[in-house]
């Protein structure tokens, strides 16, 4: 599935509805518990400046980038503000995938078979991860990975799916870095593209390095990505709905 | 703790008062971190806010002030702040800014309280940046692992790369890409051993040989630096330090005798000491105008006051002080130039007395001349000559070195003259000594080139090194005017004090303390034809002659160390506690301890002086 499909949908509903009205339609329609209550703790209003919008920070390893053929190995989320992370509140599950490892996925995440093997299904923490999303705005970084994987893991498990805004760190920095195609002369005088990377738009804000590819710490480095986008590029009283996707 | 979160955890581990705690205590710490970030320039801490957290700065910088608004503390990756406020009533006392973007970890009051109960280490790290750190510096050893007082070699991380001085500039540039560094030694290997002879760096390499489009196999020898500036193994990294400043070189190569130990690079320096005076003196040379170097002048006291709580000693706080008040000089002398174009002649500003001597603290007046090129043609030169001795006079003015009350500066015309004539003044003052004049010339004896040519001071030096041993008749004079100023040694009994108006009740460390040591001890290295102009160099010069008993020159070295050290913590104590730093000591300000060592050290002060009379036959109130 591609970005912009994956995206299509959102924003054709959008238009007749806003968040926090489908949530409430949402919640109605779901069926499996844990999915209505994830709905049922609502969402905030659109004009909500960020500066008082909840977020939780999401980031997800799976054995590859296809929700059709991959599947999620571990999970990392870390509730904040753009205040304040409180790291008391993070949490990290590593859930066993349904389709095999993948030989290069392991050399990514370093999460290997052994530590697979003693890990419960997706299902057996679906509650505890809902629940840690639940009346937030998760960030992520890169918006084609955590939403559609947590769709499929769904479809796959409860038959429903599932939907819900996101803050994208990326699209931000893509937003900031419009043109980071080069031209034929500056790729001739050697120049580097600006990359949008996690690790690398961290440093253009000051933000320390962190070792990348763990789900809790890549969550972590988004929220602090997100708190100095912000800060350097926004206003607090920004309302939610010029940012979310 | 998540065991994710481990990163978070061996961060803490790395940095003081953590880098002791076993790990259960970190995990429980980090669990109730939060997190903050703070853009460049906005506040952090504001003054009299309520605040429940320590702050600990993962990345970035922090600036932290004194009520008052003055600087207070430059805080930066793995320090805290924000304890004073816990300690007291969970009221900032300090206000804190980030000067950098800012990353910080918040400990939540309930933990800080819990280590302060319970962890002797984090207690005694906490208090001891309190001021009883101050107080209590004097009375403790250096420790070896003080920026202030280690040595060059602790930056020595690899055996120093090096390579004939006949190879070719592509062979020396691939060498340096080899080895990964950034400067290559060049050797001399005709005679018995190799001898270094020249340097080149990344730098040079870009300047000399690509701008210049040099072939590939020009000699290196015709680009190398071959007037090589190096230092000591046993030199203190400080002094390194002020050696690269001073010269403004990047790669400094580290001797012992003739052989190479190594070479340390200014980053290496930089990585060391990263809360040091260099930070500032880099600084300087960074502003773009006076404004900015006014800006950055108010940050010199507490440099100064750093380097005292880091124990350093009166060799190097003067020495450190200098180089700061010789960076403004020469940056001012730049953005004159820049200002008013390129000097017409050459010419050598000169910095006198304690800035000469490498001997400046906090409360200073500024003492310069400008050494003309013999060409000089008032007329056509002086216009130039005098705008420029104004804008680096009123430039320093602006950064605390107040206007000499003497009139000792370049914009006295008689100060700013060719050397012909400046030779013609140290001629006469030495040849024909009238006590009353050469009360004020002393100054013109502790002498130093700071900017342009400065072969024009070491030639004034080189003069005053032949003529002054030779004349009995001027050390007479000199000897006689350093016996004015006495020890306060009835201090300790009545109390002896200086008798003008707001100061009835004090003696002056400097008047009555240092400044007759120095006095004396130039005396003798006239006498001994030394042109060292650091009191301490000149004890050592001193001390090889027979000038003085050995255990006269370790005495008087003590004495004058210890007596230049009370000062400057005097200064510094004041500036802690937000006063104007002065000279000026309380008797009941002094420690027993402090006490008894003045009155020991003023002893040997008065004996000494006693030994000046009768070796130069100096009698005090007529001529000889």
């Amino acid at each position: 599935m591609s970005d912009e499909q994956e995206h299509a949908g959102s924003e054709a509903l959008t238009e007749t509805l806003s968040w926090p009205e489908r949530y409430r339609e949402l919640a109605e329609k779901a069926k499996d518990p844990r999915l209505k209550a994830f709905y049922e703790a609502g969402c905030v209003a659109p004009e909500t400046p960020v500066k008082d919008v909840p977020f939780v920070a999401v980031d997800f390893e799976t054995t590859g980038l296809d929700p059709d053929k991959h599947s999620i190995v571990s999970i990392g989320v870390v509730p904040f503000t753009l205040g304040r992370v409180q790291l008391g509140g993070s949490r990290h599950w590593l859930v066993k995938p349904q389709l095999p490892l993948h030989q290069t996925s392991i050399t990514i995440h370093g999460i290997t078979h052994t530590d697979i093997g003693k890990a419960p299904d997706l299902e057996e923490v679906l509650d505890e991860v809902l629940e840690s999303l639940a009346g937030r705005i998760p960030v992520v970084h890169y918006r084609s990975i955590e939403r559609p994987f947590l769709n499929m893991a769904l479809k796959w498990r409860i038959g429903e799916e599932i939907c819900f805004p996101v803050m994208d760190t990326m699209a931000i920095e893509a937003h900031l870095h419009p043109n980071r195609k080069l031209t034929w002369w500056q790729k001739l005088k050697g120049q580097q593209p600006v990359s949008i990377r996690l690790g690398d738009s961290r440093l253009r804000y000051g933000l320390p390095h962190y070792p990348p590819h763990n789900a809790l710490v890549d969550a972590l480095a988004s929220a602090e990505l997100l708190m100095a986008q912000i800060q350097h590029h926004f206003s607090p009283e920004t309302p939610i709905r010029d940012l979310w996707l | 703790m998540q065991a994710e979160l481990i990163e978070i955890r061996n961060h803490l581990a790395q940095h003081a008062p953590f880098d002791e705690m076993p790990e259960e205590l970190l995990d429980r710490i980090v669990s109730d971190i939060e997190i903050a970030y703070f853009r460049a320039g906005t506040d952090i801490l504001k003054l009299g806010e309520r605040n429940a957290y320590l702050y600990y700065v993962r990345s970035g910088a922090v600036e932290i002030y004194r009520r008052s608004g003055e600087l207070y503390n430059r805080i930066t990756e793995g320090e805290i702040f924000g304890q004073f406020g816990l300690l007291m009533n969970k009221t900032v006392r300090f206000p804190a800014k980030a000067i950098e973007d800012s990353l910080i970890y918040l400990i939540p009051d309930e933990i800080f309280q819990y280590l302060w109960e319970n962890d002797d280490n984090f207690t005694d790290f906490v208090e001891i940046e309190d001021h009883s750190r101050l107080r209590s510096a004097l009375s403790r050893r250096e420790k070896s692992n003080q920026p202030m007082t280690a040595r060059v070699t602790r930056l020595i991380s690899r055996e120093p790369v090096m390579a004939p001085n006949t190879v070719r500039l592509q062979e020396a540039a691939r060498i340096m890409t080899d080895q990964g560094v950034s400067a290559l030694l060049l050797m001399d290997e005709n005679g018995d051993s190799p001898r270094l002879s020249g340097i080149i760096t990344d730098r040079d390499l870009r300047t000399r040989a690509l701008c210049e489009a040099l072939p590939s196999e020009t000699p290196i020898s015709d680009i190398m630096t071959d007037d090589l500036i190096t230092t000591n193994s046993s030199s203190f990294i400080f002094e390194a330090m002020l050696t690269m400043l001073h010269n403004n070189i990047h790669h400094l190569p580290v001797m012992d005798g003739d052989k190479v130990r190594g070479v340390i690079a200014l980053s290496d320096i930089v990585k060391h000491e990263s809360q040091s005076s260099l930070y500032l003196v880099s600084n300087i040379y960074h502003q773009q105008d006076v404004k900015g170097l006014k800006r950055l002048s108010k940050e010199v006291p507490n440099t100064f006051v750093r380097m005292v709580r880091e124990d350093a000693n009166s060799h190097m706080i003067g020495s450190a002080m200098a180089g700061i008040g010789r960076s403004f000089s020469q940056r001012l002398l730049e953005l004159g130039e820049e200002k008013l174009g390129p000097p017409p002649i050459p010419y050598c500003f000169m910095a006198l007395g304690s800035m000469a001597r490498d001997e400046q603290l906090v409360v200073t007046d500024q003492d310069n001349a400008m050494v003309l090129d013999d060409s000089f043609d008032p007329a056509q030169h002086d216009e130039y000559f005098l705008a420029l001795a104004k804008f680096v006079s009123d430039g320093l003015a602006e950064c605390g070195y107040t206007y000499c009350t003497g009139d000792i500066m370049a914009t006295n015309q008689k100060w700013r003259q060719p050397l012909r004539v400046w030779k013609e003044y140290f001629a006469d003052w030495i040849e024909n000594p009238k006590a009353e004049a050469l009360l004020n010339s002393n100054i013109f004896f502790d002498l130093d080139g700071i900017y342009g040519r400065t072969e024009y001071t070491e030639e004034l030096k080189t003069l005053i090194a032949e003529r002054a041993s030779n004349s009995q008749r001027f050390l007479a004079m000199l000897a006689r005017n350093a016996l004015n100023r006495t020890p306060p040694l009835g201090f300790f009994r009545t109390f002896v004090m200086e008798e003008s108006g707001k100061q009835a009740k004090t003696f002056n460390l400097k008047r009555r303390g240092t400044a007759p040591v120095s006095d004396l001890i130039r005396v003798h290295a006239l006498a001994r034809g030394s042109r060292a102009q650091n009191t301490f160099n000149r004890l050592k010069a001193i001390g090889e002659t027979k000038l003085i008993p050995e255990d006269g020159v370790d005495n008087l070295r003590d004495a004058f160390e210890f007596i230049a050290i009370v000062r400057i913590r005097h200064q510094a104590l004041a500036i802690e506690a937000g006063r104007e730093p002065d000279n000026n000591v309380r008797p009941e300000d002094l420690s027993p301890f402090e006490r008894s060592h003045l009155k020991d050290a003023f002893q040997v002060v008065s004996q000494a002086q006693k030994f000046l009379k009768f070796r130069y036959h100096a009698q005090v109130g007529r001529n000889v």
